[in-house]
């Protein structure tokens, strides 16, 4: 079993269980709003505002922006270990990599706040 | 016909060629691709590569024939010319040892983690182990690999992770003893396996299918790995 501690692996099937549940979740979300959008074709703010402000929405939103971060998180730090390795980048790569991953886990949070922030700013 | 050699020797080049070669190709006949470089080396001598049975059995000349991989000597040359051209390389992803000779020592060090041996605790018969024909019948599709590399080598997630993927070949034998009827091993077989890189690299592109020279399915098994680490997890 491969078990660097610098790669920051866990464990490949749940990696792979979240990646496809987090898939499906987005693909429901994102269906959903093209639904709403295509069937209500003279959408107005106030209408597109009140549904963003039910509890089942947020939490709906919430659950998709979980997925979200979770699918990019894993998804980043396998091309992170896919290309950022030792046999293209010699000693660096463990530093080139662990900056890239810090990177993206710095986006990926911010991006979670902000977008709850919004959230439950409606 | 031309024909573009990749050539590289460490202890005189700094870095590798492709040189050209013209062949007469005998009127009529479609040879195979060892038999062109045989012709080769009856002109240049100094060309390096593996052979051995020359019948796709023994696995020694798995080369990069016109971009895609595959045994030199199963090979015919009508299934890999193209504008009248063969451009012949090493296989790729391995250290080149000399010409078409690599070092295949990752490859190998894969196969030997997946312990490519049957494991049982019980005590021996006194004659052999039973399998039923349908056991049996599991087996097959998976035994046949003569590890001629073309697969792992022509897989991008062995590429980047020659250390840390098994590859395609490995995976193919790490199931062929997973399925065994006879191996006890299974559990402690599947811990080896369930970190995000022996297994879970793999993408599913399935250029191991594409040229596997014995027409073997190592994406097949390894989606059965995989489905056997999910129902083991859950």
């Amino acid at each position: 079993m491969v078990t660097n501690i610098t790669s920051l692996g866990r464990n490949g099937v749940h990696d792979w269980l979240v990646q496809r549940i987090s898939a499906v979740v987005l693909l429901a979300y994102f269906v959903f709003l093209v639904v709403y959008v295509a069937t209500n074709t003279d959408l107005s703010f106030s209408q597109w505002q009140n549904l963003f402000s039910h509890t089942w929405m947020r939490v709906f939103s919430l659950t998709a922006l979980l997925s979200l971060c979770a699918h990019a998180w894993i998804g980043m730090w396998t091309i992170s270990t896919d290309y950022f390795t030792s046999a293209m980048l010699g000693s660096a790569a463990t530093v080139i990599r662990l900056g890239f991953q810090l990177v993206c886990l710095l986006i990926l949070i911010s991006y979670f706040v902000w977008c709850v922030q919004i959230l439950w700013s409606i | 016909m031309l024909v573009s050699i990749y050539r590289y020797n460490p202890e005189t080049d700094s870095q590798p060629r492709m040189q050209d070669y013209q062949v007469e190709l005998p009127q009529g006949k479609d040879i195979m691709v060892l038999d062109v470089l045989q012709l080769v080396k009856e002109q240049d001598s100094s060309v390096t590569y593996r052979r051995s049975c020359r019948e796709g059995v023994c696995g020694s000349d798995g080369l990069n024939m016109s971009g895609k991989n595959g045994l030199a000597c199963i090979t015919p040359v009508s299934h890999v010319i193209k504008n009248n051209k063969l451009v012949i390389r090493p296989l790729p992803g391995l250290p080149v040892i000399r010409d078409l000779v690599v070092d295949m020592a990752a490859f190998y060090k894969q196969y030997e983690r997946i312990k490519p041996y049957l494991q049982n605790d019980t005590s021996p018969p006194a004659i052999e182990r039973l399998q039923s024909p349908e056991d049996r019948a599991k087996l097959d599709g998976l035994y046949e690999c003569i590890l001629c590399a073309c697969c792992s080598t022509s897989c991008p997630s062995f590429w980047w992770n020659p250390d840390k993927f098994v590859g395609p070949a490995g995976l193919l034998q790490a199931y062929r003893f997973l399925i065994d009827s006879r191996d006890t091993h299974t559990q402690e077989r599947l811990a080896e396996l369930e970190d995000p890189f022996s297994v879970f690299r793999c993408r599913g592109i399935m250029n191991c299918v594409s040229v596997c020279p014995k027409g073997l399915n190592p994406t097949q098994a390894i989606g059965h790995i995989r489905n056997m680490l999910l129902e083991r997890g859950i």
